[in-house]
């Protein structure tokens, strides 16, 4: 099959398409943000075209700065958990047997696809007083009475950490999974301990791939937006409960679209270094 | 600890973390009395037929089962002819256009979502339902243009060639040789999209979060107003749709494949 530039007016047709409905809905869409971003607020909910700084300005106080430093805490410490447990997970998957690999495969794909709403609900339920873990811990005499531990730093750790670990495997698993069986093998007839050649052969060989993971994972998880309401109190609302405030209850759309633009170029940034550290093609 | 003990042990120790809440709304669902309770007091179904037959939740369920099919199908629709189009041609701007369609996926959702606000806001269709699907469809792209594109990269090359040498034409070889082959990739990508559609929250909330009310919008408002186990016999159902869907891929399809590995024959 000769691989050239479409030769046929059919060829055009079928990537404009797709071309056409990207730009509309997609780039389109991004370009009027970026521009609402530099709009001037009027009260009341509106908002007139304009061109100044005042919303991002507006971001660079300490109410804001604070916000920020927590959501990229929170976001940091949650993609660093689920790859410290997500990576030996994925490794002891992946020298599974095919059948169970695909039971495994089908319950993450499950959980991934759950809602934070359904997430966040399930856990507020889990740590709750009456119908928690905790009821459990009395009921086995480890605890006096019944706690409720959410709303919390703890329970919104938690929750997060759910919500990214399928997808932490999942990001995982392709380079885990091309891993040559052979190198842990060497490693072991040549007397490593199993711990030993994890850490020694298995971590060096994809250091690239969780550094990219942790990235990856980072800004999954700086998009969530309901479990801070759900699990979390007030004071730890990220970057991304703001942006939907401002948006919605508090009509400042300019200033909503100025810490999304400002969140996406931290984004962009670094998912752009996942290329730069993981220099390798990644699958799905 | 030996290392037979520890697989095992380890893996089990997750499963249970992933498991326990699911397990615990699974309870709470069969409580027969309307408070939060677990181990339920009383099994019933009783929740489960208060979701069919409130208006509310029934309408929840149709917005959210008529969003979920149809952007998943606009999301293949676009998928489709871009995978084929990256994959038969050869063209500069190959590598970006691919990029703008799993963009959607890769940016926090809140992005999108706000970008989309802006946009249906300035044509004026904000609140709208066909915006959610357009919305949910570019939004969800990404999963049928990987799993398409995967299907693409799987067919043998020499058997296009050899219907090129025998005259078939560019639509032709799509439909008889192209076409069968990608379809379960098709229907994976569909299925992906639709079941993340189905539990979508933050885009749908922006798009049109007070006029058409989708399941998860409907959750989180009525989470404000108290509790009611109609939340958990959603989860529920939203979980085993989940599994049953995925579990179909996994028996049709080659799931490790799917998700990016090269497994050897022999495992």
């Amino acid at each position: 099959m000769r691989r050239g530039r479409p030769d046929t007016a059919t060829g055009w047709a079928t990537g404009a398409w797709p071309m056409v409905m990207l730009c509309v809905f997609f780039v389109v869409p991004f370009t009027i943000m970026a521009a609402i971003s530099f709009f001037h607020r009027v009260e009341g909910g509106f908002y007139e075209p304009g061109f100044e700084f005042a919303n991002y300005a507006r971001f660079f106080t300490a109410f804001f700065g604070e916000i920020l430093g927590f959501s990229l805490f929170v976001s940091g410490l949650a993609a660093a958990i689920c790859v410290a447990v997500g990576f030996p997970f994925t490794y002891l998957l992946t020298r599974l047997r095919r059948r169970r690999q695909v039971v495994w495969l089908v319950f993450l794909l499950s959980v991934l696809s759950l809602s934070e709403v359904i997430i966040g609900f399930s856990w507020s339920i889990l740590l709750s007083r009456t119908a928690g873990l905790s009821n459990l811990l009395v009921a086995l005499g480890l605890m006096e009475q019944p706690v409720s531990w959410s709303p919390g730093f703890v329970a919104l750790m938690l929750g997060l950490c759910y919500l990214a670990f399928p997808y932490t495997v999942l990001v995982l698993y392709p380079p885990l999974s091309r891993l040559e069986p052979q190198l842990p093998e060497a490693a072991r007839t040549l007397g490593a301990s199993p711990l030993r050649t994890f850490f020694t052969v298995v971590v060096p060989a994809l250091r690239g791939a969780i550094v990219a993971t942790l990235i990856m994972v980072f800004v999954f998880t700086l998009g969530a937006y309901l479990l801070p309401q759900l699990l979390g109190r007030p004071q730890h609302w990220t970057l991304s409960v703001m942006i939907t405030d401002q948006a919605i209850y508090q009509s400042n759309l300019p200033f909503a679209a100025a810490m999304a633009m400002f969140l996406m170029l931290v984004s962009l940034a670094l998912v752009g270094l996942t290329y730069v550290v993981g220099g390798e093609r990644r699958g799905a | 600890m030996s290392a037979r003990l520890f697989r095992p042990l380890f893996m089990g120790l997750v499963g249970l973390v992933l498991l326990s809440p699911l397990v615990v709304v699974a309870g709470v669902s069969l409580n027969a009395r309307k408070r939060l309770f677990f181990p339920p007091d009383g099994v019933s179904l009783r929740w489960y037929g208060e979701l069919f037959s409130d208006t509310g939740w029934l309408n929840a369920v149709k917005n959210s089962l008529a969003i979920a099919s149809l952007s998943a199908l606009v999301a293949l629709s676009v998928a489709l002819p871009l995978a084929w189009f990256l994959w038969r041609y050869r063209v500069r701007y190959a590598r970006a256009l691919f990029g703008l369609g799993v963009a959607p996926f890769i940016l926090p959702p809140v992005i999108t979502a706000l970008g989309f606000l802006s946009f249906w806001a300035t044509i004026g269709m904000y609140g709208q339902m066909a915006a959610v699907i357009v919305s949910h469809g570019i939004f969800f792209v990404t999963l049928p243009l990987v799993t398409v594109s995967l299907g693409l990269e799987s067919i043998d090359v020499e058997v296009v060639e050899a219907a090129e040498s025998l005259g078939a034409r560019e639509g032709m070889m799509f439909r008889t040789i192209v076409l069968p082959l990608v379809r379960p990739y098709m229907l994976s990508g569909y299925a992906f999209a639709f079941v993340l559609s189905l539990n979508e929250y933050i885009v749908a909330y922006m798009v049109a979060g007070f006029t058409v009310e989708t399941l998860p919008i409907k959750i989180f408002n009525s989470l404000r107003y108290g509790y009611t186990p109609v939340m958990a016999v959603v989860a529920v159902l939203f979980v085993l749709l989940a599994m049953v869907i995925f579990g179909l891929l996994a028996r049709f399809g080659d799931l490790p494949r799917l998700l990016g590995a090269w497994l050897p024959e022999d495992r």
